[in-house]
């Protein structure tokens, strides 16, 4: 019924090869840098495929406007901000309906992860820009957000980490690209704190049977834990200096 | 958005943990039981559809209204479907007037994808000349009293007022939409089922009402189809969720769904 089906690019073929040519469960080259900006307490760049995003960190600082100030511990506040020419037709830089969306999933993801009480009647800023988006944006926000967090010395339990799985042509695969996103039939951005195994962020759209739920939910929970190591391999490399600390390295 | 008072909430919280350690609520239901729902179709005769939506004590009504207009440019070949949501400031003594906060733009968004993840309305359908003129169809939502789960009350309303929406038939002549005297129903074709549960310390609760959104450490929303698909899920408040409680929830959200859906099914249309 649909006429343009026939003349859509065929995501990934019958060796389970997919159109940049990764494996079903491959995630795209991820590049971390911690502490890139000057101003900041704490910030991260991070490179996920074609998706370049700055998060930056500014705080504990005291709160403006005043009647916003929690008693008993540390308002957090975030933004996801796509910049006008990170995406294909120039995005209206005005916060749109889905950036306020993800600004909040954002902030709920990273909170869980602050040990909030330790800086009552402060404020927290969590500031996430997407200079070039690619799909999974979100979650690669998260995961720079979380070695900002870090890097301005946030007292945590743990760090936050994402990754987006997803269904393209009845399969389940991991970290979906912008392509993949807009054709595929499933997007599923899953944030965990990976040493307390528990999830801070899920979101969910697509069509699911219930075993390929349980399957992406679990592929991006196994994911999550492979990002995380090259987030602790960031984290040392700033701290430590380069090379001091391998992946061999204790707990 | 409803504002807290730690002092009645530290107090509640620590009564509601006792009576749900032995499986109970507060107000006597099971741990998978929603609240009374009562779906009343065609409300509003201006609007082409319609829905008053009760669960418990919490009222939304759903406004579908539908015209033409220019297809988003990634889907030249489908029809507009948009929700929007707003919390009105009679619905609470927490909610204010003004441009729609962030928890109601959560809402609407929440509530939204549900319905075009489930392929709920055949997009495809409402496509007069591909790139150029589509049927535009908008569900506005009012909330008008607030005593928790927003987003089931939303998501119920929305579909109730979408499967009893009927529109003008437009026909194209000479590359050229011309409005005609015939009636049609809008192309639904699923009945997507959302069904959000709250966690309270260890427990997770479907349908929580105001006092146990108070008590909540988090929230998650699950949107089922009628093939016991899941096609809409949404973690939701500043806490963490077990992995294998998100499994719990997708089984529960199935399960509820169904009941759920033959209620919205029985409603007129």
């Amino acid at each position: 019924m649909l006429q343009l089906k026939p003349e859509k690019k065929q995501l990934i073929n019958s060796k389970g090869v997919r159109l940049d040519g990764r494996k079903w469960d491959e995630l795209r080259p991820i590049k971390l840098e911690v502490g890139v900006l000057k101003n900041a307490d704490g910030s991260a760049y991070i490179e996920w495929g074609k998706n370049k995003i700055m998060a930056a960190v500014y705080g504990p600082k005291e709160v403006h406007p005043k009647h916003q100030v929690l008693p008993d511990r540390a308002l957090i506040r975030s933004r996801y901000h796509m910049a006008p020419f990170s995406v294909d037709e120039r995005k209206n830089p005005a916060p749109s309906r889905r950036e306020i969306e993800i600004s909040k999933v954002i902030r709920e993801a990273l909170e869980p992860a602050i040990i909030v009480e330790d800086y009552p009647r402060t404020a927290i800023e969590v500031w996430v820009e997407v200079l070039q988006s690619d799909g999974g944006s979100r979650v690669a926000g998260i995961t720079a957000a979380s070695l900002a967090l870090a890097d301005a010395g946030i007292n945590m339990r743990d760090m936050v980490v994402g990754c987006s799985c997803g269904i393209i042509e009845d399969t389940v695969v991991a970290d979906l690209d912008d392509t993949e996103d807009k054709e595929g039939s499933g997007d599923m951005p899953v944030a965990i704190m990976p040493n307390l195994n528990q999830v801070t962020l899920l979101q969910v759209d697509g069509i699911y049977t219930r075993e390929n739920f349980q399957k992406a939910f679990e592929l991006a929970i196994e994911k999550d834990k492979q990002v995380y190591a090259m987030q602790r391999e960031a984290l040392t490399k700033k701290y430590f200096g380069n090379g001091v600390v391998t992946s061999g390295e204790e707990e | 958005m409803p504002k807290k008072n730690y002092v009645v909430e530290t107090i509640r919280k620590a009564e509601m943990a006792l009576v749900l350690a032995k499986g109970k609520r507060l107000d006597g239901r099971a741990l998978d039981e929603h609240r009374p729902l009562k779906i009343q179709t065609g409300v509003i005769q201006k609007a082409n559809g319609s829905a008053l939506v009760t669960l418990g004590n919490t009222e939304v009504i759903a406004g579908v209204k539908i015209a033409t207009g220019t297809p988003f440019p990634d889907t030249p070949d489908k029809g507009l479907l948009v929700v929007n949501a707003e919390i009105l400031p009679l619905a609470s003594a927490y909610a204010e007037a003004g441009p729609p906060s962030e928890d109601a733009i959560e809402l609407a968004r929440v509530v939204d994808r549900g319905v075009r993840e489930s392929e709920m309305v055949d997009m495809t359908k409402l496509c007069l000349i591909p790139g150029k003129t589509v049927y535009t169809v908008f569900v506005d939502v009012n909330i008008m009293n607030v005593d928790g789960n927003l987003f089931d009350a939303t998501s119920y309303a929305v579909v109730s007022a979408l499967r009893t929406a009927k529109m003008k038939k437009f026909k194209v002549k000479d590359e050229k939409v011309e409005e005609t005297d015939e009636v049609v129903p809008v192309p639904v074709e699923r009945i997507p089922v959302s069904v959000t549960m709250a966690r309270i310390g260890d427990t997770l609760v479907v349908d929580p009402d105001s006092e146990e959104e108070g008590a909540m450490d988090m929230r998650i929303t699950i949107t089922t189809d009628d093939d016991e698909n899941i096609c809409a899920s949404q973690k939701g408040e500043a806490s963490v969720i077990s992995p294998a409680q998100v499994l719990q929830a997708a089984d529960t959200s199935i399960k509820v769904g169904k009941e759920i859906r033959k209620l919205i099914k029985d409603a007129a249309g």
